[in-house]
């Protein structure tokens, strides 16, 4: 052991309990400078705890925090990054109507005369930009009219705009597309050389392989083992992270239906704007078909415009060979046509959060429960208990509200609403986007599960191990138009690379020239 | 896009605003059997100024995604209260005037008080803090009478230079000192932001809490200035409970013809003048086309619909139904 330097930051003992629940549990860590430090767990083991507690979001019930070896305590945000502790969280902090300029210098904007200097502070966020690598960005764009990712790279100048000491990156690259998690990269790399000492949060193993330095695992709100990167393979960490053994994530997949089956869900020259691009598919009852690409090539958009969100749609959408007009959410619903869309956004789009987990499960489902506008709440009920078998939901009863569940538990429940309206056809946009292995595995064997009783199900996810591990046929889009078709074996991890980069490797020429042509 | 066009769309609301008074200014004087004489201008200023006061101090609060229904009240409350104390010699009615502007400071600091350290809803609130404040100048004037200080009265009714109507000089004024700074203060930043994402607005370290308080007090103040220049039109004080009334509900008008958002976040107290002053020119042109004036409030709430209805324009292009519900 080298003598001991006093480290940057250190955590001792620290816990924090909300009501009885204990969300972090005599944690200690440890953040030198120069080092990216990654923090790996399961949703619920703790992480989102100890961020809020480092920077100053919640004040911890008791343990301490020194900075420098200093004792510090914040009781607000602004006081941990006055200490130079500053946190990219997960759910955006940018302000929807002012503009980037305005959003990077908000806590801080540079004064003369007592008022905000417009030109400085112009000044500071194209500096801002420059260094987070966005500088494309012009700084008076209002953030509202930005798209997510790009929003993302204004958080991360924001944050490098109050030049700190300890950056936090809370899943910060989960919504960007490859091309800026490049040029983020670059950045944090860059960073770590300067000094800075970086804590990186992540549920992308290949993330975590290509940056960090140091690793420190949770579960259950404790510390339970930090390791120099590249000390344990990803078995022995996702091991560490579910304390049980790593096997049989991915369900067997069942022999391809015949292809002389016709398509319970079939799609035939799909357009919309200039997002999609003359779009065909077909999908069989029993089967799961991925979308697969970068994220942002116009996957969530023809789920979107299959579930009838979208307007001004031109091509076909036949459901069990019959034409079907899918004009609004609801028709899509109906019986006839019978479709489900699990969101991407539990928060917004799938839930009520201060409402029950019974109000929210059979929400969807209201029309197939109730008769003349009143509600069977004998068979409501029965329902609701079935689901939260049928999904092991883990909830204290069906009347708490269902925000106070974990993530996983709360995506589960998204799903259950949907499954409550028995649905034939499935679109799935990225259901398990920051959700833990264990909940993954659970949903994997749900959707197997599902097609075997019959469903069509088309499930686009932004990770390439779920395509190849759950789906017997992925489209690769690109640009909005279907790059390459991969059935059975052909989904491979280097096949959907390439062809999400609509680059062609060496021996793969020809079929995707077939493929294209088909 | 260049720097202009951002600052263009930036300001769209206001400019908007400007236009459509404008047009209906023009309409109206050319109309008026007296023509476009400073006569004209000046009683048309005086009234709208009334309302633009008001407005503006609705616009503090509702920048910060809240409401202020006791505006229309403390605007009745300092008009008795001026009745009784800006009268006298020149330093008599000036102490006056600062005891008026200072009783507007602090019906708005109790709002917010209460708003945000009792945390109460804000229509709440300044329902039962605007009864309160109602019952204090019934109490003051249980009958209409009183008196204002003459010279200050004429000085701030009556022309500039033979032509400007001094009543829009001083509503200038106050956007000078009081709203242009404000604007471009970090209380002011902190405001828009607090309407725009309070959640966001925390997390980024941005004094939430100051925020919203001094957008109350500074309702209550900009409110206080309005019930004075009522007294100065009108040389005396009334609790009148429908003045009260009928300026709380135009002033939200007004704020939403003016381009602000009712969400909070975005919009000008410039442009809530602009939408006060037009909303005051729909109830002249009414006159001018010899309407009966019972056709007034119903003439104006389709105007207000129809301001409303072109603020949603965006919606029908909107091609992504999520969007709607942005």
């Amino acid at each position: 052991m080298e003598p001991a330097a006093i480290p940057l930051f250190r955590m001792e003992g620290v816990s924090k309990r909300y009501g009885g629940v204990k969300a972090l549990e005599k944690a200690d860590l440890t953040v030198e400078a120069g080092k990216i430090h990654a923090i790996l767990g399961e949703n619920g083991a703790g992480k989102s705890t100890l961020i809020k507690v480092m920077s100053g979001v919640v004040e911890p019930n008791e343990g301490r925090m020194l900075l420098d070896g200093r004792e510090v305590k914040f009781a607000a945000p602004a006081a941990a990054n006055q200490a130079g502790i500053v946190c990219i969280f997960q759910e955006l902090s940018l302000i929807p109507d002012l503009s980037v300029a305005d959003n990077i210098s908000i806590s801080n904007p540079p004064k003369r005369f007592g008022l905000i200097d417009r030109r400085a502070q112009r000044r500071i966020a194209e500096e801002a930009l420059a260094k987070a690598g966005a500088e494309d960005l012009h700084p008076l764009t209002p953030v509202k009219d930005l798209p997510l990712s790009r929003r993302q790279m204004v958080e991360i100048a924001k944050a490098l705009a109050r030049n700190p000491r300890v950056l936090i990156l809370d899943e910060a690259t989960s919504a960007l597309t490859a091309a800026d998690v490049a040029k983020v990269f670059a950045v944090l790399k860059r960073l770590r050389a300067e000094g800075l000492a970086l804590l990186y949060i992540s549920h992308r193993m290949h993330e975590i392989a290509e940056l960090a330095d140091q690793c420190t695992v949770f579960r259950n709100g404790r510390n339970v083992a930090s390791y120099r990167a590249g000390e344990k393979s990803d078995n022995e960490v996702v091991e560490l992270m579910i304390g049980r053994e790593y096997s049989h994530v991915f369900p067997a997949k069942p022999p391809l239906a015949p292809s002389d089956r016709p398509p319970m869900l079939e799609v035939r020259n799909l357009s919309w704007s200039d997002r999609l691009k003359d779009i065909s598919l077909g999908v069989r009852a029993g089967e799961v078909v991925g979308l697969g690409g970068l994220d942002g090539q116009g996957q969530r958009e023809l789920l979107l415009a299959l579930f009838g969100v979208l307007r001004g749609v031109s091509g076909e959408i036949l459901v069990d060979g019959a034409p079907a007009s899918v004009s609004s959410p609801s028709a899509a619903k109906a019986r006839k046509i019978g479709m489900a869309l699990i969101p991407e956004d539990r928060k917004t789009e799938g839930l009520m959060l201060p409402m029950s987990v019974g109000v929210n499960l059979s929400f969807a489902a209201l029309d197939r429960i109730s008769s003349r506008g009143v509600i069977d709440r004998a068979r409501e009920r029965q329902l609701i208990d079935e689901m939260i078998e049928l999904l092991a939901i883990r909830t204290d009863g069906v009347d708490i509200p269902v925000g106070s569940l974990s993530g996983g538990n709360q995506q589960k429940v998204v799903i259950a609403k949907w499954l409550m309206v028995k649905p034939r056809i499935i679109l799935l946009n990225d259901p398990t986007r920051g959700i833990d292995v264990g909940t993954k595995a659970e949903i994997y064997q749900l959707l197997r599960k599902l097609a075997a009783t019959g469903a069509a199900i088309v499930f686009y996810s932004t990770d390439y191990d779920e395509l190849i591990g759950c789906c017997d046929r992925v489209l690769v889009l690109y640009d909005g138009a279907v790059k390459r078709v991969l059935v059975g074996d052909e989904i491979t991890e280097r096949a959907l690379i390439s062809s999400a980069l609509n680059i062609s490797t060496p021996g793969e020429g020809a079929d995707m020239a077939s493929a294209m042509s088909a | 896009m260049s720097d202009w066009r951002y600052r263009l769309s930036e300001h769209r609301g206001t400019l908007l605003a400007l236009a459509f008074f404008i047009l209906m200014f023009a309409i109206y004087a050319s109309n008026h059997p007296a023509g476009f004489t400073a006569n004209v201008v000046q009683t048309a200023a005086n009234k709208g100024a009334l309302l633009a006061l008001v407005a503006m101090a609705q616009t503090f609060v509702v920048l910060t995604a809240g409401i202020d229904l006791s505006v229309g009240m403390v605007f009745v409350l300092t008009n008795c209260l001026a009745s009784w104390i800006v009268v006298g010699s020149p330093a008599m009615a000036g102490l006056g005037v600062v005891g008026v502007l200072l009783t507007g400071l602090l019906c708005g600091a109790i709002n917010g008080a209460i708003v945000i350290y009792g945390r109460l809803q804000p229509i709440v609130t300044t329902i039962a803090t605007g009864a309160v404040y109602f019952g204090i100048a019934l109490a003051l004037r249980p009958v209409p009478g009183g008196d204002v200080n003459s010279d200050l009265a004429d000085a701030f009714t009556g022309r500039v230079l033979g032509v400007i109507p001094a009543s829009l000089v001083a509503l200038a004024a106050v956007v000078v000192v009081i709203w242009l700074p404000y604007r471009r203060s970090v209380i002011g930043r902190a405001a828009y932001a607090v309407g725009s994402s309070e959640l966001a607005a925390y997390m980024s370290g941005v004094p939430v809490q100051a925020a919203k308080f001094f957008a109350y007090v500074m309702s209550g103040l900009i409110a206080s200035m309005g019930g004075l220049f009522l007294t100065f039109i009108t040389a005396s004080g009334e609790a009148s409970a429908a003045n009260g009334g009928s300026y709380t509900l135009f002033s939200i008008a007004a704020v939403v013809l003016g381009g602000v958002s009712l969400f909070g976040g975005s919009g000008s107290a410039i442009g809530a003048i602009f939408g006060a002053l037009m909303f005051r020119t729909i109830g002249d042109l009414m006159f001018v086309f010899d309407f009966d004036p019972l056709w007034q409030p119903l003439f104006q709430g389709v105007v207000l619909l129809a301001a409303v209805c072109l603020g949603s324009v965006r919606l029908f292009q909107i091609r992504n139904r999520l969007d709607l519900f942005e």
